[in-house]
């Protein structure tokens, strides 16, 4: 059986069993459609939430970043699971005994403020969609490497099946499918990673394999990956390169995004109780921390091999012939990659070899001794996210692995895709027309509504996903800049302070998110248009903080300005006290409500 | 629901829990991972120190057990003050 048909039948069947979940699991009631009705079980809803969390830039490019970022992309491995301790901590169980089924709901309410609300649905809005646009491209690609279809082609069917069950099931047919879609996301990334592991160190588990023995030198992984690249020019591996300080604040900038991103609390109002919030943020770490250990291991090992491969002499003897990528089958991917645009190499100094090495090093004697052995440039480019794609491929592994790795990551952009697309269309929905528009809707109009809101959501993203704005890449920053900056601090303030009233509140939101992109736009261009910027991340205004890291100091402007406005001005009235009583006591709670 | 005495202490004894585990959260990544390294640079593992393992390895690790043992301990007080569902 060949690659192709092998693909189109595992990924045709994961699709089918996700179609038969969305059947089975069809929401009956807004508060299935929000909520899932509020009766998912801690454990499926932390694999559920596992998969929402888990995009295609995890699944597809955080390998990648920390194969050619080395420890420095430490950062992105502490920020996207660091911040489950604070949600587990300070926002999940308050937020699940609130009850209601949004974030803005739960600000509008606890600051008694309409325009808080409008704030939060705001910068929910423009933090799912930038995220949203990401995931589509991902499904483009993903089915255009594997299924031979064009990636627009791709796209259409990949928003397609989301919206058959997205639109149908609503939360509810989105967890189920979504604990289905992290099965086959987990094994798609873990599997290939085992035999890779297998491979250099001999250990089964990836993460121990990654600081044991390489078999082939005798000497630890880490020290074979610095001493090799190092020999070409790179920079070490794991020596940190950025400052301490912009690492600490980028760190500290992920987490409480991760704890401030919409889509992510709301998986918490789906559980029965108080405590299995606390609980379901542990189980959800458990599912996410399956692949973010194996991660560093995929990356480390991955330019291992990508290394050795165009150096199979040693790095001081020949690099590997043109002819040999031509003829032999072990070298057959990178034929197959260079195809899709992802891995490039051209022969600039006419030797009939690929050197693959750093022509942009600091160190004059290495650029000397590469002169003098005739480099005439970089001859290789690779993109980061062939480290998991091509993975298996590299190591020579058998067509299922391949196959299911298509699937693993369809998996991933669906599941995230699906998850944004909801929390956008329930501000829309309850956020916008219930609570702004038309207070007096049905149940049945509403639920309507929301499906409505959903199938437009869907179109504007694959209109998105389709002519993705030049800016896509840029706005990840944005989105969880705007996530840490404004929401994440005022749920916090909102639980853990009574003092905090509506104008302290609504003005450090307002503070914290203004300066946030304030800052992004001096660093990137005024709503990312090129060339209108007047610092770049490189040599940035304030010390060393890039403005990728700047949203945690844009929460503490937040924290800031909500604190001494609020001293300055009226305390909440008793009413909204005794709200802020009752969340932090789990009794009570009952089920996930509109009213 | 317990009477207000009853539920600031409970309240005040989810604080002192939270405050213990950020604590910890805190040292386990942003100390041993990023601030504290240097000072850790002596102890190898693996062909690096054990700031690399505990920036790539062990603060993911520290943050499950302290999950869990939050959500263990809250349902334990919870009893304890009568605020359980």
């Amino acid at each position: 059986m060949d690659q192709f048909t092998l693909n189109l039948i595992v990924v045709g069947a994961s699709f089918a069993l996700y179609f038969g979940i969305a059947i089975w699991a069809r929401a009956g009631s807004t508060a299935e459609f929000y909520a899932a009705g509020g009766g998912v079980h801690p454990v499926l809803n932390g694999m559920a939430t596992g998969a929402d969390w888990m995009s295609a830039a995890s699944f597809i490019s955080m390998a990648g970043l920390i194969s050619f970022g080395g420890y420095d992309s430490s950062a992105y491995l502490m920020g996207w699971t660091g911040g489950y301790v604070l949600l587990a901590m300070l926002l999940a169980p308050y937020l699940r005994k609130f009850g209601k089924f949004t974030v803005p709901e739960f600000i509008g309410d606890r600051f008694y403020s309409p325009s808080a609300r409008m704030v939060a649905v705001i910068c929910l809005i423009i933090a799912s969609v930038t995220y949203v646009i990401g995931q589509m491209t991902g499904v483009g690609v993903a089915f255009s490497r594997f299924l031979g279809v064009s990636s627009s082609t791709g796209l259409l069917i990949g928003a397609a099946v989301v919206f058959f069950y997205a639109v149908l099931g609503g939360m509810k047919g989105i967890t189920y499918t979504q604990v289905a879609q992290y099965v086959v996301l987990i094994l798609a990334y873990t599997i290939p990673a085992v035999f890779i592991s297998l491979q250099l160190t001999g250990q089964i588990l990836p993460p121990v394999g990654l600081f044991s023995e390489h078999t082939a030198s005798g000497m630890p992984l880490l020290q074979k990956l610095n001493e090799i690249i190092q020999e070409l020019g790179f920079a070490s591996y794991t020596e940190a390169h950025d400052t301490t300080l912009n690492m600490f604040l980028f760190t500290v900038s992920l987490m409480i995004g991760t704890a401030g991103l919409p889509h992510v609390i709301v998986r918490f109002f789906t559980v029965p109780k108080v405590a299995d919030a606390r609980s379901s943020a542990g189980w959800a770490l458990v599912f996410i921390a399956l692949l973010y250990t194996v991660a560093p291991a995929v990356g480390a090992m991955g330019r291992l091999n990508l290394t050795t491969t165009m150096w199979p002499n040693g790095t001081s003897g020949e690099a590997v012939a043109l002819e040999d990528i031509a003829n032999k089958p072990e070298l057959q991917w990178m034929e197959n990659w260079e195809q899709t645009g992802l891995l490039k190499f051209e022969d600039k100094n006419g030797d009939g070899k690929i050197q693959y090495y750093n022509d942009k090093s600091k160190d004059e004697a290495f650029n000397a001794a590469a002169a003098a052995k005739g480099w005439t440039g970089n001859e290789l480019t690779v993109n980061n996210d062939i480290m998991v794609l091509a993975n298996p491929e590299i190591a020579n592994l058998p067509g299922w692995v391949i196959a299911l790795v298509a699937a693993g990551g369809l998996a991933a952009a669906l599941s995230t895709a699906a998850g944004l697309l909801l929390a956008i269309s329930s501000a829309i929905s309850h956020d916008l027309i219930k609570g702004q528009l038309n207070p007096s809707i049905s149940e049945k109009g509403e639920l309507l509504a929301a499906r409505i809101s959903m199938g437009v959501a869907i179109c504007v993203a694959t209109y998105l996903g389709l002519n993705p704005p030049g800016f896509a890449a840029q706005t990840v920053a944005l989105a969880f800049g705007l996530a840490a900056s404004s929401i994440f601090p005022a749920l916090m303030m909102g639980i853990f302070s009574k003092r905090i009233n509506n104008t302290g509140a609504v003005a450090g939101m307002l503070s914290g998110l203004t300066i946030t992109i304030v800052y992004i736009f001096l660093h990137k261009g005024w709503f990312f248009i090129p060339d209108t910027n007047s610092f770049t991340d490189a040599n940035p205004l304030l010390l060393s903080i890039k403005s990728t890291s700047f949203g945690a100091i844009g929460a503490l402007v937040n924290f800031g300005v909500a604190y001494l406005v609020s001293g300055a001005t009226k305390a909440p009235p008793a009413h909204i006290q005794d709200l802020v009583e009752s969340i932090r006591i789990p009794k009570g709670a009952g089920a996930a409500t509109g009213h | 629901m317990a009477d207000k005495s009853s539920s600031n202490a409970y309240w005040a004894a989810n604080i002192r829990i939270i405050s213990i585990s950020l604590v910890i959260w805190f040292m386990c990544s942003f100390g041993f991972g990023i601030l504290l390294r240097p000072m850790l640079s002596g102890i190898a593992i693996g062909g690096t120190d054990l700031g690399f393992w505990f920036a790539q390895q062990g603060s993911i690790l520290v943050f499950l057990v302290l999950i869990f043992f939050y959500a263990w301990k809250m349902g334990k007080i919870d009893a304890e003050y009568g605020v359980e569902e």
